[in-house]
């Protein structure tokens, strides 16, 4: 095939499936989330179950006015719902559904993923600052702390999957995992969830946002469609943390008749990660700053740090 | 910020000895629990609610007990009563008796978009032609169509619940100790 084709081709799926992917989340959020609280949720919009609630907000959303607060930095305020939201675009593409399904085979995906996703918070920094409001900037703050904070954790728990599997390739990691992995690597994979958690800033780890606290954080000056791309890029990041955590401990593609249902397994288990994620939202209340930080570094950076040791001296002795 | 507490000597409480993961799994089996419950929410437009009898949802009037005596109308603490009437005269009933005058209600209007729902005018009317129904869906476009006559006022009149049980061994209503009453006899002339 021509590889302009292909890439054209490679590039609007991603496109779908970043579009489509974080709208069944949001409705799968709407509709669990009201359940645990014992409502209905969405009911009328679409007429089976509110099933189109999430198309009816974005319509809603194209139609309000786009405000541009009048002492705000003007560029970089509009640019920074984009820079949020391409990242995951972007980390979409490299991450496999199946050994042939992926939008771009890197050799180095991991690295990839992580460093495309840490460009996002980028944006959070922009709006935050550029917003010219205090509660903007103390969002946009605590964004920047709680991120760098967590980035260390998450880095290293990623570190010992790819230290296990001796390979930084995506499809290469999930072709080494072994379901002994799942004890092996348990310690990793719980300090990836709740870093990778509070890197999408999703409660309980929802401080920088804090609508009780600081109004809306870092989009507190945002309306319309560029705050419906912050929205979007919070389940957009949901996914992407959903399908990097399935590929990279869970196995991906591994399961029963995993030569036919290899792509439907991915994502059964993203799912079921993404609705995890959902649960604990629900669940537990919102930590505080220094019990964010606390967490971070006292807890997850030493059980992160001890699990790659565990798994250095696991492959250096199963190697001889 | 826990150690101040304990260099003054005050015990550590109890939920926090306990260590912090039982409550965040008891928080996870909570919601959990409630995700396999069915809600009991009823959505209005779909199942029409409950409303106790004496829900205080729009004023019916019972056009016949009214005799424009403006009562309603003076008492109400905005003025959305309008009461127009005349005056009738009725030719006498028997041979060589007196003519008779009574009040003939022309206009009787409750205008809703200035009522309160304080239901002054129900408790102060001494004739019971005004009564609270619980019927609520009575919303228009132009708030000038919540200006309703009689004969709309009229029309509530039907879903009026009947009053609640009166309470075992409370006193009998006015009315049937009236009726109950025995007639007065003439006094019987004295020796």
């Amino acid at each position: 095939m021509n590889p302009v084709i292909e890439v054209v081709i490679r590039s609007v799926c991603v496109l779908a499936v970043f579009l489509v992917l974080p709208l069944l989340v949001g409705q799968t959020e709407h509709k669990v989330m009201a359940h645990m609280q014992g409502r209905l949720g969405p009911m009328y919009a679409g007429g089976f179950h509110g099933w189109a609630q999430l198309v009816a907000d974005a319509a809603k959303f194209i139609q309000k006015e786009d405000i541009t607060p009048r002492a705000a930095d003007r560029t970089v305020f509009k640019l920074a719902p984009a820079v949020a939201l391409v990242p995951y675009l972007v980390a979409l593409a490299v991450i496999p559904i199946s050994p042939t399904l992926v939008g771009a085979d890197v050799d180095a995906g991991v690295l990839f993923v992580l460093a495309a996703s840490g460009v996002g918070i980028l944006g959070l920094l922009m709006a935050g600052w550029s917003s010219a409001n205090k509660y903007s900037l103390l969002g946009g703050m605590r964004a920047a702390a709680q991120l760098l904070s967590y980035e260390l954790p998450l880095v290293l728990s990623v570190a010992s999957v790819a230290l296990a599997a001796g390979t930084l390739s995506l499809t290469g990691i999930v072709d080494a995992w072994h379901p002994l992995w799942l004890l092996w690597q348990l310690p990793g994979a719980l300090v990836f969830l709740v870093a990778g958690v509070a890197e999408l800033q999703r409660p309980p780890f929802d401080m920088p946002l804090a609508d009780s606290e600081i109004v809306m954080g870092p989009f507190t000056e945002y309306t319309g469609l560029r705050f419906a791309f912050f929205l979007l890029s919070e389940y957009a990041g949901i996914v992407v943390m959903s399908l990097l955590f399935t590929v990279l401990f869970l196995g991906g593609w591994h399961g029963l008749f995993s030569d036919y249902l290899g792509p439907l397994w991915t994502i059964l288990k993203g799912f079921v990660i993404a609705v995890l994620i959902i649960w604990m939202r629900v669940s537990w209340p919102r930590l505080r700053e220094d019990q964010l930080q606390r967490l971070a570094w006292l807890i997850l950076v030493p059980v992160a740090l001890a699990q790659l040791a565990l798994t250095a001296v696991w492959v250096v002795l199963s190697s001889r | 910020m826990t150690d101040h507490q304990h260099s003054r000597g005050e015990p550590p409480t109890e939920s926090k000895s306990r260590g912090i993961l039982p409550g965040l799994v008891k928080g996870l089996i909570t919601t959990a629990k409630t995700l396999g419950t069915p809600t009991h929410t009823a959505e209005y437009p779909d199942t029409m609610p409950y409303l106790p009898p004496r829900s205080q949802g729009v004023i019916a009037l019972l056009e016949e007990n009214c005799t424009s005596c403006m009562l309603c109308a003076r008492e109400c603490p905005d003025w959305c009563i309008y009461i127009d009437s005349h005056k009738e005269t009725l030719p006498a009933t028997t041979e060589g008796g007196r003519e008779r005058q009574r009040n003939v209600l022309d206009r009787f209007a409750i205008d809703f978009s200035l009522c309160m729902y304080c239901g002054i005018c129900v408790e102060v009317c001494p004739f019971d032609a005004l009564h609270w129904s619980p019927e609520f869906e009575y919303a228009e476009v132009d708030i000038k169509d919540l200006l309703h006559e009689k004969a709309r006022l009229g029309q509530w009149m039907p879903t009026v619940p009947p009053p609640p049980a009166l309470d075992t061994r409370s006193a009998e209503p006015q009315e049937v100790t009236a009726a109950n009453k025995p007639p007065r006899t003439a006094p019987e002339p004295k020796a």
